[in-house]
């Protein structure tokens, strides 16, 4: 078992615990030991970085001085927005020896950066072998891959991929048996914290994304982002009545799907907390998909989005 | 005792800022051997340069040391000037006290010490300067033009037309370069085929200029005045005297979809071809890697239908070698590779085009016959969205530079849809408009003002496609960043002008720098402009930096008179600054042990043994001996010496150890 520093941030103990429940599935098997890092706090994404710059790199700095405890190099950040702030850090501390000097002052503890934040197509690739050839029930979908915002931007500092059309992630559902299809809003916004504050405007922009993903024929959307399957699941109701369509095309993580091709169970992935029901339409041709509005009614939006509802009337 | 006169120049502010120079003027004067010492706000100025000259008569002075800024800049100035007083200039020398001390450092004591330093070592040096004679070369009066586009085709003319011959280098099968692709040409919209074959056709009938398409530099060696260039001359597998380019074979080709480099990959061509009906010269080559007959054994229609018999299948690469006196670059540029742009799609949707492919849509010779219609259906764009500035600027794709061009032709193109298509839409998305250049801004604001066409200031972000329209998301800065979706028919991309494709090897092949981006870099940028750092080649037009076609013809109209001045000397003089080999007479005693070393390390083969006999003819001793002609000085043989026989003039052994020990 190869040690690896794992850091879940909130997401991942909360909404987002079947992304966290799936990684720890997995990684037995890839042979990894995920040792969460002590005493972890919040990275400060959404948030701090608009209120206070000292604030969101000391944050970040603190998990990373943490995690540098554990003897490891490298450190495995699921959330993407946790991963964008962390990897700001690492990245703005290893360039100014001043700024390193400074947020060491306020966390109070030292900070080399010998740990790199690790995203998790990052992680998945580079150790794509183990789990390759543990594929026993290929995963022979159409999917398209979403990746969100964060996990590529900004490129001067992630240095991972190509920004506009990042290819990482196309590859491993290609080494699952799945088919990655060619879409066009792979990294366009879903409206990411708007979640809570302006959950038409995430209706809004989901909806582009979803439709995009159904008329080209996917199957399923696969996501590396908690904030991104929240948004395109949990928001499912509104956008629906954005879009005036009744999508049913599932969202599920990478993590998931290469469970599900190395045969794990579906509780065990945690595919049953999903709010859209993890069941995949027929392979269809382009266009076919899109069922008309009168139909809407029929699959009942889950309870967990009606109090928003109820909050926004 | 020597007499030596020591000048501190100001250089205005910028040595004095920071060195107290009547302090190093004053510290020098006390040296052994200095007779007078002065300082002086600008030494390379008329009154500054007398002040030497007078100096060198007054105080009999048989050693110079101008303390003033880097001898790249202006140690031939001063050597001239004590050559006008009869110094022999090679014993003046320069301290570099404004790059090496005062530019590098604060005000502080230690920098006026430092140059007292700097000045003391070079006083040292003089001391064992010996008078030193320049080198006589002859000139080889043949000038080689690299590229056969606009830039190769006008200074070729002007060298030509001076009297000179010219040698002139196309990789292509016909010369024209890019300028032949275009449609019309801004600001004028004259028709770019109509002034420029006229040109082609002036090249190819000259009696001065040998042309050579389908050919490339292989290798170069030699100097300023007497290059030696090897010329590889593809086969054509068609005998250029026999055929008359009558086209007969072209016709027949059975392989007649090979995509058309010559209009951008929206059209196709036969396997045997000329790139388009006015090439220069008009004679056919055959593309092995498409002919069936190269492919799978059999075929030979060409040959068949040939009416003059010219078809030649087992023609081979020929190597030619020309002697010439100078060289002038003009490899021109390429658009940037569609890799570059997944977010617009192009490569992906047929109708996202980049510029040089929207001139051949746009052509009377092109793959339409000038009429608008797009790639994927053939169907008349009712809108067109333009893309300025598609990679350039965008530190993020790697490119900070502004192409230069683009502006320009945007404009243009979008005015040459809507003299097409009345009713069409034109959109511009843009980031600035840069549009300097006599007429250049009328002509952008006739596209917006008289034309209609729509100039949108923002980026895009995204083009897809959604029900056979291509989505263009940006947005409009001036409206607050207020998102803009354009339902498009078609997309141009003015994408960036890059660097030709080898230009990286071409310049290591000729010794000539170039900078991060691949393009040719100039001596100076602003001073020696169409020079190279290596003597003797020069540059025209875009393989520098991406240029118009007005530039482009001056540029090269430039390099041609630099190589008329050149030819118009019957001897270069070269700088003495080469290795010798000790040769004491008689020679038997010369330290030189004949081991030979030095030989192959001379990077310029300028190295050989020689014997030397006694009287009888006896061989009584080997030693190396240096062509003059060929060293370039740069001294590899000297420290590779094992016994110190070898010495470099002007910075012999002896000298530079004067100058260590003065610190």
């Amino acid at each position: 078992m190869t040690k690896i520093a794992y850091y879940p941030g909130c997401s991942l103990l909360g909404s987002s615990r079947e992304y966290d429940e799936s990684l720890r599935a997995i990684a037995g098997p890839m042979g990894f030991d995920l040792v969460q890092v002590p005493d972890w706090n919040c990275c400060g994404a959404s948030s701090a970085h608009s209120l206070n710059h000292e604030l969101s790199l000391a944050l970040p700095a603190r998990i990373l001085a943490l995690a540098e405890t554990l003897g490891v190099e490298e450190m495995l950040v699921p959330c993407a927005a946790c991963y964008s702030r962390l990897v700001t850090a690492h990245h703005d501390l290893a360039e100014s020896a001043e700024t390193r000097e400074r947020i060491v002052e306020i966390i109070g503890m030292p900070c080399q950066g010998t740990v790199k934040p690790l995203n998790i197509l990052e992680f998945l690739d580079r150790h794509s072998d183990s789990f390759k050839d543990k594929v026993t029930a290929p995963f022979d979908k159409d999917v398209a891959c979403y990746y969100g915002c964060l996990l590529v931007r900004p490129p001067k500092i992630t240095k991972f991929d190509r920004p506009e059309d990042p290819r990482t992630m196309d590859n491993l559902v290609e080494l699952i048996g799945a088919k990655a299809l060619d879409w066009d809003f792979k990294v366009e916004c879903c409206g990411a914290s708007h979640s809570i504050s302006k959950t038409d405007l995430v209706g809004k922009l989901s909806a582009k994304i979803i439709g995009n993903a159904v008329k080209k024929g996917a199957q399923a959307i696969v996501v590396a982002c908690p904030m991104c399957q929240s948004n395109l699941d949990m928001r499912r109701s509104f956008i629906n009545k954005a879009a005036g369509q009744n999508y049913t095309i599932p969202v599920i993580f990478i993590t998931q799907a290469i469970g599900l091709a190395m045969g794990l169970g579906e509780k065990e992935l945690g595919l049953h907390r999903h709010i859209v029901k993890v069941k995949y339409p027929e392979k269809k041709k382009v266009d076919a998909e899109v069922k008309p509005k009168a139909a809407a009614a029929a699959p009942a939006p889950a309870p967990v989005t009606q109090p928003e509802q109820t909050e926004e009337a | 005792m020597s007499r030596i006169g020591v000048f501190v120049c100001h250089c205005g502010t910028n040595i004095s800022a920071t060195v107290d120079c009547p302090g190093v003027a004053e510290a020098i004067a006390k040296m052994p051997g200095v007779v007078h010492s002065v300082d002086y706000k600008y030494m390379c100025s008329d009154p500054g340069q007398t002040m030497i000259k007078e100096a060198i008569k007054e105080h009999k002075l048989d050693g110079v040391v101008v303390s003033a800024c880097s001898p790249h800049m202006h140690e031939p100035t001063f050597r001239r000037a004590c050559a006008e007083a009869g110094l022999n200039p090679y014993l003046c020398e320069m301290a570099n006290l404004r790059e090496h001390c005062s530019w590098v450092h604060e005000k502080e004591d230690a920098t006026t010490v430092k140059a007292i330093d700097l000045v003391r070592k070079m006083v040292e040096k003089v001391k064992k300067n010996q008078p030193l004679y320049s080198i006589k070369v002859p000139v080889t009066k043949t000038a080689l033009v690299i590229g056969g586009g606009i830039a190769g085709i006008q200074a070729a003319l002007d060298i030509a037309n001076a009297g000179h011959k010219v040698v002139m280098v196309e990789r292509d099968p016909s010369i024209g370069g890019h300028m032949s692709q275009l449609s019309e040409t801004f600001p004028t919209l004259d028709c770019s085929q109509c002034i420029l074959t006229p040109r082609m056709v002036e090249v190819a009938q000259h009696p001065n200029i040998t042309l050579h398409t389908y050919s490339e530099v292989e290798s170069l060696e030699g100097f300023i005045g007497n290059f030696n260039v090897k010329i590889r001359k593809k086969a054509r597998c068609v005998d250029e005297k026999l055929c008359t380019g009558c086209g007969l074979c072209s016709q027949k080709c059975p392989t007649k979809k090979n995509l058309s480099e010559f209009n951008e990959g929206l059209g196709y061509r036969p396997a045997i071809y000329s790139p388009f009906p006015q090439a220069v010269p008009n004679k056919p080559v055959i593309d092995k890697t498409q002919c069936t007959f190269f492919l799978k054994g059999k075929c030979k229609v060409c040959e068949k239908v040939c009416p003059t018999k010219a078809i030649r299948y087992d023609q081979e690469d020929q190597i030619l070698d020309v002697e010439v006196g100078a060289i002038v670059l003009a490899t021109g540029f390429n658009v940037l590779q569609p890799d570059f742009f997944p977010e617009y799609g192009y490569g992906r949707y047929k109708d996202v085009i980049q510029g040089l492919q929207f001139e051949r849509l746009a052509s009377a010779s092109g793959p339409t016959s000038g009429e608008m219609k797009r790639p994927s259906d053939g169907k008349e764009p009712e809108t067109v969205v333009f893309i300025a500035c598609a990679g350039s600027r965008d530190e993020a794709k790697g490119l900070p530079y502004c192409s230069k061009i683009c502006c320009m032709y945007t404009a243009k193109h979008a005015m040459l849809y809507k003299h097409k298509v009345h009713h069409g839409n034109a959109y511009v998305f843009y980031m600035d408009i840069r549009s300097g250049g006599k007429m250049y801004d009328e002509f952008v604001r006739r596209a917006i003002e008289e034309d209609g066409v729509k100039y949108i200031r923002g980026r895009v972000s995204r083009i897809y496609e959604e029900d056979g329209k291509l989505i263009v998301k940006g947005a409009d800065t001036l409206l607050g960043h207020q998102t803009v979706e354009i339902k498009a028919d078609m997309v141009v991309l003015a994408s960036a002008a890059v660097a030709n494709d080898g230009a990286e090897e071409l310049a290591q092949k000729l010794h000539v720098s170039y900078d991060p981006y691949h393009f040719f870099a100039e001596a100076h940028p602003k001073l020696r402009p169409v020079e190279t750092n290596t003597a003797g080649i020069f540059l025209a037009g875009a393989c520098q930096a991406p240029r118009d076609i007005p530039e482009t013809v001056s540029q090269a109209s430039g390099a041609a008179s630099k190589v008329a001045a050149l030819f118009s000397q019957s001897e270069l003089t070269r700088e003495p600054i080469i290795a010798v080999v000790n040769r004491t007479a008689p020679p038997l005693y010369s330290t030189c042990t004949g081991c030979a070393l030095c030989v192959p390390a001379c990077p310029y083969q300028a190295i050989e043994m020689e014997d030397i006999k006694n009287r009888d003819g006896r061989v009584v001793k080997r030693a190396a001996k240096i062509n003059p002609g060929l060293c370039q000085g740069c001294g590899t043989c000297v420290a590779l010496c094992r016994v110190k026989a070898i010495d470099l003039q002007g910075f012999s052994n002896e000298q530079i150890f004067a100058e260590l020990m003065a610190l």
